[in-house]
């Protein structure tokens, strides 16, 4: 464990528990994205460039604007006062704590069974012939159903305008 | 890395000769930070200063362009013009409405200016002068431009004024639309290079043909990619005739209304740094990088190729800022998803047309028939039902 992956554990820990901790909702977007920024820190570290800068380009640049918007369109980053009963409280601590006791096991146990880790080659190269040999078939695929989405979100915004009238 | 040094000639390599020197100086243990260091700070000094230059400049050349005379009191020609502006912005008290969010209004200033420096880190400014020669240097590039728009709605959001609201709310939108076409139109250099690595980009484009260049921009696809590359690249900066955000007229300053003093200040560094890191993006790409433009005038040091360059493209914003009239939303929306999308889409197809085909002059004309053809069609449909007709003024006529 060196002194990055430290700061950088620590940078991506702290955001996403000020994301879910946090009252102002635009606060917590924000905080979310300095975790996904440290995330990305992660894989940069591991040498996975691509994913690293991909991770930054989807989640920095688009998915936490998106958040934003999200926030201010629907109901404005007004202060949520109202406090949640204890039973749901409970329940989400429970859910929270199983899900994190699996997934720590099945880390544990797989680096139990690998062994010595392998340096995987991730060059931006090889990513880009893997897609576009091996996987172009669920890549085309994945294209196409966003395509889908895309229209699908334009006729919906068309519609509403439509009723207005 | 030795070879090479002494390949290019010592005036080429000085900065790079000097490096190697003083880090002769420094113990084993601290020369990997000294050599960050040493990479680091000349880029800190010099583009600062190229943004003090290039303040006096628009101002000059904005007043030539609108018969005024522009800065002239502060030093020889207003050529200390900018020394006065810093002092003011130092010294100006620093407001922060009551009703702010104050840790976000101070962050978003300086989110913004970090980001805009650290994609310098990938372009190459000389032979052999780059701060690190990334795998995916132009993914990093644009991976780190996109966290500008963070800062934007962060510094629009945080003020709690309707002005910043709307400008922030505008930047956005036209950031995230022509985001798009930036990085589409980039796509076909790294279809030709057949690499992510600024370096290798321009190392490709460095090499002649009896004396003319194998730059990228002297192809049909890399003009048209050139060309859209530098139109997102202004709507990118918030430059006229793309600068809805802080419209004057309408929005007074956009979402840094509410900023003053050095926070002010920064808020204009970062956007003339942004607008220097994509021209220096474009010069990378299409133009050649630090390559001389013919093959005689190779013994001129690389450096000076590239900023001479920078400050071409930087004369020619300048140029288009004192002439076009700002756009109206609609006009910049369908533009960007009318022209530009579809544009840049076409224009990659075309690239992978001139890969497959034999080099020649056959495919010089399908190519350049393929991208003109389109473009031509293209704004057709986006003239389609509107009037275009010269307009007279009846004044100034």
């Amino acid at each position: 464990m060196t002194v990055t992956f430290l700061i950088l554990a620590g940078v991506t820990i702290v955001g996403m528990a000020a994301a879910m901790s946090l009252r102002n909702l635009v606060h917590c977007v924000l905080s979310l994205t300095l975790g996904l920024v440290g995330l990305a820190g992660l894989f940069l570290e591991l040498d996975a460039q691509f994913v690293g800068f991909t991770q930054i380009l989807v989640y920095v640049g688009a998915v936490a604007i998106l958040a934003m918007f999200a926030v201010m369109m629907t109901r404005g980053a007004a202060q949520q006062q109202e406090s949640r009963p204890t039973s749901v409280r409970i329940s989400g601590v429970l859910i929270a704590g199983g899900v994190f006791l699996v997934l720590a096991w099945a880390m544990c146990h797989g680096l139990m069974t690998l062994g010595a880790p392998v340096q995987p080659e991730a060059e931006v190269k090889q990513i880009g012939v893997a897609l576009m040999r091996s996987y172009v078939l669920p890549l085309e695929v994945i294209g196409l159903l966003l395509t889908a989405a895309l229209i699908g979100a334009g006729v919906i915004a068309m519609e509403e305008k439509r009723g207005a009238r | 890395m030795n070879g090479s040094v002494r390949m290019a000639g010592t005036a080429d390599q000085i900065f790079v000769l000097v490096k190697q020197w003083l880090m002769g100086y420094v113990p084993g243990a601290l020369q990997p930070l000294a050599s960050a260091v040493l990479s680091v700070v000349p880029v800190l000094l010099v583009f600062p200063l190229l943004f003090a230059i290039t303040t006096v400049l628009e101002r000059k050349g904005l007043g030539r362009i609108q018969n005024r005379y522009g800065p002239n009191r502060a030093g020889f020609f207003g050529i200390l013009q900018p020394m006065a502006d810093g002092i003011k912005s130092l010294t100006k008290e620093d407001i922060i409405p009551r009703s702010a969010d104050h840790l976000v209004h101070l962050l978003a200033p300086l989110l913004l200016v970090v980001a805009s420096f650290l994609v310098y880190a990938v372009l190459p400014i000389g032979r052999n002068m780059v701060i690190a020669n990334l795998n995916a240097g132009v993914l990093f590039f644009f991976a780190i431009g996109s966290m500008v728009e963070l800062a934007v709605f962060m510094a629009g959001w945080s003020s709690r004024s309707k002005y910043s609201l709307l400008g922030a709310m505008r930047a956005i939108a036209q950031m995230i639309s022509y985001e798009m076409p930036l990085v589409l139109s980039a796509v076909v250099v790294i279809m030709a290079a057949g690499s992510l690595s600024t370096v290798t980009i321009v190392t490709m484009q460095a090499t002649y043909t009896g004396i003319w260049p194998h730059w990228y921009v002297f192809t049909p696809w890399g003009l048209m990619g050139f060309v859209l590359f530098m139109i997102a690249a202004t709507a990118e900066s918030n430059r006229s005739p793309f600068d809805l955000p802080e419209g004057e007229s309408e929005i007074i300053a956009g979402y840094y209304i509410e900023y003053s003093g050095f926070k002010f200040a920064l808020f204009f560094l970062g956007e003339y740094l942004g607008m220097f890191a994509t021209s220096a993006m474009a010069i990378t790409l299409f133009l050649g990088g630090w390559a001389a433009p013919f093959s005689f005038l190779t013994w001129i040091p690389s450096y000076i190729w590239f900023f001479v360059k920078l400050l071409a493209l930087i004369m020619a914003f300048i140029w288009v800022r004192g002439t076009l009239p700002r756009l109206r939303m609609d006009q910049l929306m369908n533009f960007a998803w009318k022209f530009m999308l579809p544009m840049s889409l076409v224009n990659i197809l075309c690239a992978g047309v001139w890969h497959f085909m034999a080099a020649g002059f056959v495919r010089w004309v399908v190519v350049a028939v393929l991208v003109a053809g389109t473009c031509y069609l293209l704004s057709q449909r986006l003239k389609r039902g509107k009037r275009v007709a010269v307009r007279t003024y009846r004044f100034a006529s």
